[in-house]
């Protein structure tokens, strides 16, 4: 299991190849593989957004990334699960988060994968800033976690 | 005899580190502060200490030692407490 964050950009096809290869032999057991890549949009609330700052909590960030996925390992069958979430300067179509999750079967490797982004965005350490055509502001919205999705 | 640098160890690990993040980071207008720990039983005491005695608001969050936290949790010595709103990422 791999927590990364990235002060850089990152090509998440490339990230998601290369732990491909590390698996050689484990992934033989894998039939499934369920990913997410979120990016960041030109827009938000009705404003054109052109560039964002995301802000972390080192250390803590890491800890709950960390716990997130040891909870998922516990309620799926996992082969493997890469995350990967940039830290500092994102532009517009940068990619700001990937997720990857190996799993025998298709229905953990989606639910496990649908349960990281959830749990992460409603209880990692990020905080968005967005920077507008004219000033900044700071992203108030939240998500609820994975017990709320339908 | 206790010698100086015991003392100074002593006054170091009799404290409570304050971090503040985001949009509260700028409403507190500093990262962080360091307070004596004497008289700080719980995350809502360190609050109260660092924002002249008002009560933490709703929708802050709080840590203590880099895992979720109340306002009820207990604070000891040498504690990193954090107060941040709520998070954004993904």
């Amino acid at each position: 299991m791999t927590v990364e964050l990235r002060p850089t950009p990152f090509e998440p096809f490339a990230e998601l190849s290369r732990f491909h290869e590390l698996m050689a032999e484990q992934r033989r057991s894998a039939g499934a593989l369920a990913t997410f890549i979120g990016t960041m949009r030109d827009f938000n609330e009705g404003d054109t957004v052109t560039r964002m700052t995301l802000e972390y909590y080192p250390g803590m960030t890491e800890r709950q990334l960390a716990a997130i996925v040891e909870t998922a390992k516990a309620r799926w069958q996992l082969i493997d699960a890469l995350v990967i979430h940039r830290v500092g300067e994102v532009w517009p179509g940068d990619p700001i988060v990937l997720v990857g999750v190996w799993s025998t079967h298709r229905a953990a490797a989606f639910d496990a994968c649908r349960y990281l982004m959830e749990e992460l965005k409603s209880r990692a350490p990020f905080w968005k800033k967005e920077a507008l055509g004219v000033g900044e502001r700071w992203v108030s919205c939240n998500t609820p976690g994975y017990s709320s999705c339908g | 005899m206790i010698g100086l640098s015991e003392i100074r160890r002593a006054s170091i690990a009799m404290s409570i580190r304050v971090r503040y993040f985001a949009s509260l980071r700028e409403k507190m207008g500093r990262v962080e502060e360091t307070l004596a720990a004497e008289g700080l039983e719980t995350v809502s005491d360190v609050w109260k200490a660092v924002s002249e005695g008002r009560p933490l608001p709703e929708q802050i969050l709080c840590a203590v030692n880099m895992d979720y936290a109340t306002p009820e949790s207990l604070v000891a010595d040498g504690d990193e407490v954090a107060f941040f709103p709520p998070v954004t990422g993904g």
